[in-house]
């Protein structure tokens, strides 16, 4: 074997790490997207305390791994391309506090919400759970709709948009669309790891759902790709579209027939597909500019070599084995939950 | 500037935040190290001796752990996302260094630590005995390998190191992964940090042992629960104290300043002795009375007694040829009060575990039922000294840096987001504020209960595999 094959150099550096960057958040949006549509499902699912509970502890033991996603996500993308985070972060500020508050409190409310068994307690944690699981599913559309259709930026690459700027329907419809698939990868989660009346209900609710979500779906990715300052790589952002489109039809019609672990892998594809056509959607522009400067493609707004090349061997090492526990968690607590399981009390 | 543009200044208000929203994240952070690890002593001891005051003890701490953990996570995104949200100009400099070992903090530790501590926690009796146990110690090793990374991310702040100046796109560039791993100031600080998260474990222990033995009640399982705690408290010291001397010797070669600071020591001094109380004005540039140690302070920076140690004036002068005009002197009132409340609260702590040490040894007299209720009581008290030490020790730390982020490279100042209005971080402060300050009572008042429930009543047989759910939320 060539051994020139093995540095990464020889490859476009910055090209690879794009590529590593969209993993992490296409696992973020796959992963935690199905904890944010069962906390939206609550209400739509919950006849009683009960069932709430059923559907919180389907999540219970892997949320914060879930979770874990988006600080690894952020992370790589501070070490890749810092001109890239640094823009972004500090572009959505307040968005980006609404998304931070809305996971504290969701995060918090699942370990609280239990502690006492009084009607008002609990019903003031599952309002914050259903809030914090739309506020960050809708923001994080907002926001990354925001970036692929541009941003006015100064020289020195900051945002220079108002708040008001940022509430456009291509954005807001990004965010409807983000939050409406989360709330079916939701629901088809809670379709595979229950049984009983709340299964049932949980599949009516994938298939009552699921047309407002194709729709806003086909409508968000068809304008994304007709976008004035569209900037990506047109055919492979399509070939995307498509395949997220064919996958939601294809989980839609499993979820239909009672194929409940096919619908839940499809509806991962088409949340994962629509994020990929988004990121296709931007390369090698990281962060287009509508004003004319200051924008960020992969190569201005990258670490250097040297960094980038010691970040791939931890990645290529570290992010195999990630997967293969994650994989051995999803398979401990694969069996699914009844309302049997709920001990009476409080706990 | 006139006094609302001053209320406003996003500077300021970003800086308070900053240290509100990490010494608020650092309250979690010990309490998960240091638990992780006694849990897994208590189970491995279970799991040796199969003896079930010890799974009880597991079960219990274990509570405590996760109930703590849900906080350290979701305080730690905002950690992440506040150095892009309101330090902007900071990662764009720093991003090429800073970011790889946060990233690798991500991948190689964090991952780790939130999923095998849902494993832990979920998996009582639906993993094998063996893989569970290996569990909380994957959990106690990736939390502590956690530390280490984002220690070794600060430390470039205080001593950067393995770097290159790129002129042309006006950053730090990074040149050796390991020279930044291994920053002499790491080296010194992690032990420094675990140590003192130990500690602080142990007297949580403590005082939730003391709290069930005044109350003669669970005896059989808590008995063993204060002798660990108290060994431990007085171990994980000596080890604090091991690791801040060396981190002494680190802060004298990088940062000198620092520990002129953490004395006021304004002039050059040979063989300079070290106060322990000083009264006089609040910068201490004049003295009207103080408490001295001779020497310790030349011994502390290099460790021979009669040791040139620089003082804050010829510092300043030195840095001004050096960086160009202005104040290079951080606030003396803060590093000077906040170096001696470091020592002061984890020596008292590890004092008081001695005397407990003492006191219930075998076949030690019985104490008379007054002094031995003032005992239980001071121990229960006397649990957040630790966590108070390390508190202001991050404050000693990091304000002793200012007027630098970087040190030398980069002034707090020009790190601030450029494009973040004084109201935005109003705004975050105050809705940070708020949500913490009301998390922080809820949080305590769980994790008191829970500790003052004491251990789970459990049969010998609890290995069996059941249907039941070992945690339901």
């Amino acid at each position: 074997m060539d051994l020139a094959l093995l540095n990464p150099a020889q490859f476009d550096l910055p090209t690879i790490w794009f590529v590593l960057v969209a993993f992490f958040f296409v696992g973020y949006f796959v992963l935690d997207g199905f904890d944010f549509g069962v906390g939206m499902s609550l209400p739509l699912l919950g006849r009683d305390d009960t069932d709430r509970r059923v559907m919180i502890n389907t999540i219970g033991p892997v949320w914060d791994l879930n979770e874990t996603w988006v600080i690894v996500a952020g992370a790589v993308l501070f070490a890749a391309f810092p001109e890239w985070y640094a823009s972004l972060f500090s572009g959505f500020y307040l968005p980006l506090l609404l998304i931070l508050l809305a996971l504290i409190a969701r995060g918090v409310s699942f370990e609280y919400r239990h502690q006492r068994k009084h009607p008002q307690w609990t019903r003031t944690f599952d309002r914050m759970i259903i809030i914090g699981s739309v506020l960050p599913a809708f923001l994080w559309g907002l926001i990354f709709a925001n970036v692929v259709r541009g941003l006015p930026l100064d020289a020195g690459h900051n945002v220079t948009a108002s708040l008001l700027d940022l509430i456009n329907p291509y954005a807001v419809l990004g965010g409807i669309t983000l939050t409406l698939l989360c709330l079916v990868h939701g629901a088809v989660f809670i379709a595979l790891k229950t049984d009983g009346e709340i299964r049932g209900r949980a599949r009516r609710l994938a298939g009552f759902a699921g047309v407002p979500a194709a729709v806003a779906a086909v409508a968000f990715l068809a304008w994304t790709l007709n976008l004035e300052t569209f900037s990506g790589q047109p055919l492979p952002a399509l070939m995307a579209a498509i395949g997220a489109t064919l996958a939601m039809v294809a989980a839609l019609l499993a979820n239909a027939v009672g194929r409940e672990g096919l619908a839940f892998g499809a509806m991962a594809a088409t949340v994962g597909l629509a994020v990929v056509t988004l990121f296709l959607s931007l390369f090698p522009h990281v962060l287009p500019s509508t004003s004319g400067e200051g924008g960020l493609t992969i190569v201005n707004a990258s670490s250097t070599d040297y960094t980038l090349t010691v970040m791939f061997w931890v990645a290529l090492v570290v992010t195999p084995l990630v997967i293969g526990y994650q994989i051995w968690t999803y398979w401990v607590f694969r069996r699914r939950l009844t309302r049997d399981h709920i001990p009476a009390g409080a706990h | 500037m006139c006094p609302v543009e001053e209320l406003f200044d996003p500077l300021s208000l970003a800086r308070w935040q900053f240290g509100l929203t990490t010494l608020y994240h650092f309250l979690f952070v010990p309490l998960t190290i240091g638990m992780a690890l006694m849990a897994a002593i208590m189970q491995t001891a279970w799991h040796r001796t199969d003896d079930v005051k010890y799974l009880k003890l597991t079960k219990l701490f274990g509570k405590i752990f996760l109930i703590n953990f849900a906080m350290g996570v979701v305080t730690g995104i905002v950690q992440e996302f506040q150095f892009g949200m309101n330090w902007s100009e900071y990662s764009r400099f720093v991003g090429d260094v800073f970011g790889a070992p946060l990233a690798i903090e991500g991948l190689a530790a964090f991952f780790f630590e939130a999923t095998f501590i849902g494993l832990w926690i979920f998996g009582w009796g639906r993993i094998p005995r063996l893989a569970h146990l290996a569990c909380i110690w994957t959990v106690f090793i990736a939390s502590t390998l956690s530390a280490y990374f984002i220690l070794a991310a600060n430390a470039f702040m205080q001593n950067p190191v393995g770097y290159t100046f790129n002129m042309e796109r006006g950053r730090a560039e990074l040149t050796s992964l390991w020279e930044v791993l291994s920053n002499p100031v790491v080296l010194a600080a992690f032990p420094h940090t675990i140590f003192a998260a130990i500690m602080f474990a142990a007297t949580v222990m403590i005082a939730v042992a003391a709290w069930h033995l005044r109350r003669g009640q669970h005896t059989e399982t808590m008995r063993p629960a204060l002798k660990t705690g108290l060994w431990a408290n007085v171990l994980a010291f000596l080890g604090v104290g091991v690791s801040g001397d060396q981190l002494s010797l680190a802060m004298v070669d990088a940062q000198p300043m620092k520990m002129a600071a953490a004395e006021g020591l304004y002039e050059t001094t040979n063989a300079a002795s070290f106060s322990i109380f000083t009264l006089g004005t609040p910068d201490g540039a004049s003295e009207l009375f103080s408490i001295r140690i001779p020497y310790l302070l030349s011994l502390l920076s290099t460790h021979t007694l009669d040791g040139e140690v620089e003082g804050i004036n010829d510092l300043q002068a030195q840095y001004v040829t050096q960086f160009g005009p202005g104040d290079y002197t951080p606030l003396i009132w803060v590093t000077y009060w906040s170096f001696r409340w470091m020592i002061g609260l984890g020596a008292v702590s590890a004092l008081i575990s001695l005397v407990g040490l003492w006191l219930t040894r075998k076949n030690a007299r019985q104490l008379p039922a007054r002094q031995e209720q003032l005992m239980w009581r001071i121990f229960i008290w006397a649990a957040p000294l630790p966590l108070l030490a390390s508190l202001v020790g991050w404050i000693f730390t990091e304000m002793g840096r200012q007027p630098w982020i970087v040190f030398g490279l980069m002034k707090t100042e020009a790190a601030v987001s450029p494009n973040v209005s004084g109201l935005d971080v109003a705004i975050s402060l105050a809705a940070f504020t708020l949500i913490y300050g009301i998390l922080a009572v809820v949080e305590f008042k769980l994790i008191l209960k829970a500790a003052q429930e004491g251990p789970p009543e459990l049969d010998d047989d609890v290995d069996a595999d059941s249907d039941d759910l070992a945690v339901v939320y």
